[in-house]
């Protein structure tokens, strides 16, 4: 049976202080004492106490040992390992708590160490449906301190002092934004939680809404007292389910403990909060067709101004936030606006949540300060491109932003910087494209669907993008002329220009990025008729090389009979029956069957 | 109408870590389970996790569900936490891992090496 695992650090740091000695002298210690049953051994990433390195931890009492020697490890083969008694002179002095725990966060791998979670805190730690759990994690002691001990003007100027930005995507100062609604006169006003997330690939809001509720609840009541609006509506789309159900529990348990409802903490505002489902449409994340779908009407955009903040929900002011926005709020009131300021850049104050997709090892939510590397988000967090291929781009922004490549690595990930690069921060999507991308045909996929989710109201969207999304198919079909990438430009360009809403506006946006970052791709469709990547079918050929041993195996599984070839000897693809569904490609032993 | 005394007592009496440092050799058993984790089948392992349990008889187990936890490549994903505080994650765990989980790690106080985290994480590099 095992008794005690080892775990030898084996980040840079311990490697360069002669970690794999240690590791090598472990190995022959626990063959020399028969421990080979009882002890396992193995290596793993940074623990964070890189000075004092080469560190190891045992298991089960997670015993940290520093700075060893290799002639420390007999002492710990016959005193911990056999005996059970720890070696105290090697122990790492003064470890606290704080640091042990920090030694297993460390250990959880490079995913987290990069990160700073701050939105994130409580979800994946507490009970989503356990309104006590949050209140443990310092829950709802923010509002207090707004409702006992504020004044709205107060809170508005701590949020304008924080440097809070919206999250959603414009970046707009959340401050700001709060003070102009504050200071339209109105009987009523309301506070939106815009929780529409539908970008393809991103689900960070999803996860808020699911893993912390209350985070957004407390949020939004802060804003209510800020703007002097008593009622709040989440408007989250009715394909998250999870989210909704933990929403509504969430806020009836809230109104249940009285942090919902009538005089709160006897300061004598009352807030209520309801969940509005929306159906399925993209469109209604932009703010004013969101108003309109919560009012019963079709989801449409109108003309701005006027503005939501003068005129909103039933024409009254209202303020839309985003999830992550209000996600924000309420550890701002509790640590204030210099803690939060003090994280991010100059412009970008704060952390920001991302998706990582597409073609990258770890998947999943990180969150990262302000100004953190393409780079490190990539290659450090999400642990780089799988099977060793080749970095090209990645999307940030979603269907309204744009990509950046190789050279862009080492821009700092902040509002500003991605707007001039030609993308945006978006909601928060990233999608990572390696080799086998094809650039035109990202385009067009992203095209699809804001053809797909155009509502039709206005016609540079209604007709344009379904005009561009004809060119893209053109060009992927092999069919494209260099006249073709002008009028696309050009189309690109007026719909930038006149569309009614930020859906249509920022439409062209794939297109007008890949086009600057990767001009030789769309070149090579239309004048030399191939897709670099091998991704556009129409301008792919399938044929056999030299590696063929005729095995036959490709022709038995040809749906349509167009191998033929005699066994043992190299076979033939007969292009003009060829329907390029790789089927053979799939199956040949000798990978003898390639893409032009 | 609910005080700030409210609050704080709620605080005080809800912190699990202290909860479990209280009570020593007591362990809490998280299972993520937002949309991600339940489409990796993360209710399945969490009733297997329970079944374990009850048939176990340990009564020093508390079990209870969370949300992303933000690793949604590796879900379903199964964090204990021990009596000092200490944080262990399993991934890609399947029911049948749950008699294993419980037998081992919460029984013996060993860790499940091949489930752990970092054993199924590629590390990340700067190239």
């Amino acid at each position: 049976m095992i008794r005690f695992q080892v775990v030898i650090c084996e980040g840079n740091a311990c490697h360069c202080a002669g970690s794999a000695h240690l590791k090598e002298e472990f190995v022959k210690k626990i063959k020399a004492y028969h421990l080979e049953d009882s002890v396992s051994i193995f290596s793993n990433a940074c623990f964070g106490f890189c000075d004092k390195g080469p560190v190891i931890i045992v298991y089960p009492d997670c015993v940290v040992y520093a700075s060893l020697k290799p002639e420390d490890i007999d002492e710990i083969c016959q005193k911990h390992l056999i005996k059970g008694k720890v070696v105290n002179r090697l122990v790492l002095g003064d470890i606290t708590p704080e640091e042990e725990q920090k030694v297993i966060e460390y250990q959880e791998a490079n995913f987290h160490i990069k990160q700073e979670r701050s939105v994130l805190k409580n979800t994946g730690i507490i009970n989503p449906k356990n309104i006590k759990e949050y209140i443990s994690r310092g829950g709802y002691f923010g509002l207090y301190k707004a409702l006992k001990e504020m004044t709205p003007e107060q809170v508005i100027e701590e949020i304008t002092k924080s440097g809070l930005r919206g999250r959603g995507g414009g970046g707009f100062p959340t401050g700001l934004k709060w003070k102009l609604a504050r200071n339209n006169k109105g009987d009523v006003k309301y506070i939106i939680c815009n929780a529409d997330e539908g970008d393809p690939g991103a689900f960070m809001d999803r996860a808020v809404l699911e893993g912390d509720p209350h985070v957004v609840i407390e949020g939004m009541i802060t804003a209510g007292y800020a703007i002097g609006a008593t009622q709040g509506y989440i408007y989250c789309r009715a394909e998250y389910p999870l989210a909704v159900e933990r929403m509504n529990h969430a806020i009836k348990q809230a109104y249940e403990y009285e942090l919902l409802g009538e005089n709160l903490f006897g300061s004598g505002f009352t807030f209520n909060l309801e969940v509005r489902l929306g159906a399925g449409a993209f469109v209604c994340g932009e703010e004013t067709a969101l108003m309109a779908s919560i009012e019963g009407e079709r989801g449409m955009p109108r003309n701005k101004p006027p503005y939501p903040a003068e005129s909103g929900l039933w024409n009254k002011p209202t303020v839309i936030n985003n999830v992550e926005t209000l996600a924000n709020i309420p550890r701002i009131m509790r640590k204030g606006s210099e803690w939060f300021a003090s994280i991010g850049t100059e412009k970008s104050k704060g952390t920001k949540v991302f998706a990582l997709g597409g073609k990258i090892n770890n998947t999943g939510l990180v969150e990262i300060p302000m100004g953190t590397k393409l780079r490190e988000v990539i290659y450090n967090i999400g642990g780089g491109i799988p099977n060793g291929k080749k970095f090209k781009a990645v999307q940030t922004g979603g269907p309204s932003g744009g990509c950046l490549t190789e050279k862009h690595l080492d821009a700092s990930i902040d509002y500003d910087t991605l707007i001039k690069l030609g993308s945006m921060m978006g909601s928060g999507g990233m999608i990572v494209m390696d080799e086998d991308n094809c650039m035109v045909d990202v385009a067009r996929f992203y095209l699809e669907f804001t053809v797909d989710e155009s509502c039709g109201k206005c016609t540079p969207c209604r007709e344009g993008t379904k005009r561009m999304l004809e060119i893209l198919e053109k060009i992927t079909r092999g069919a494209g002329t260099i006249k073709d990438l002008e009028t696309l430009t050009s189309l690109a360009h007026s719909i930038k220009d006149s569309a009614l809403c930020g859906l249509g506006q920022s439409a062209p946006n794939p297109i007008l990025s890949t086009l600057e970052h990767f001009k030789d791709e769309y070149i090579a469709h239309v004048v030399d008729k191939k897709c670099p990547a091998g991704v556009c079918k129409a301008l792919i050929k399938y044929y056999i090389n030299d590696d063929c041993i005729g095995c036959g195996k490709c022709e038995r599984n040809c749906p349509v009979e167009a191998i033929s070839g005699t066994i043992r000897e190299k076979h033939v693809i007969n292009t003009d029956v060829c329907l390029k569904c790789g089927a053979c490609a799939l199956v040949c032993p000798t990978h003898a069957i390639v893409t032009q | 109408m609910i005080t700030l005394a409210d609050l704080e007592k709620i605080k005080s009496e809800n912190n699990f870590k202290e909860n479990l440092r209280r009570k020593k050799n007591h362990y809490r058993i998280i299972v993520g389970m937002a949309t991600c984790g339940i489409t990796a089948g993360a209710k399945e392992v969490y009733d297997a996790l329970e079944h374990e349990i009850s048939l176990s008889g340990l009564k020093n187990v508390e079990i209870g569900e969370v949300g992303c936890i933000g690793e949604c490549a590796l879900e379903p994903i199964v964090e204990i936490y021990n009596s000092k505080g200490t944080r262990t994650t399993y991934c890609k765990v399947k029911p049948e891992d749950a008699e294993r989980i419980i037998n081992r790690h919460i029984q013996k106080g060993f860790v499940v090496e091949e489930l752990l985290l970092v054993k199924n994480k590629k590390a990340g590099k700067v190239e």
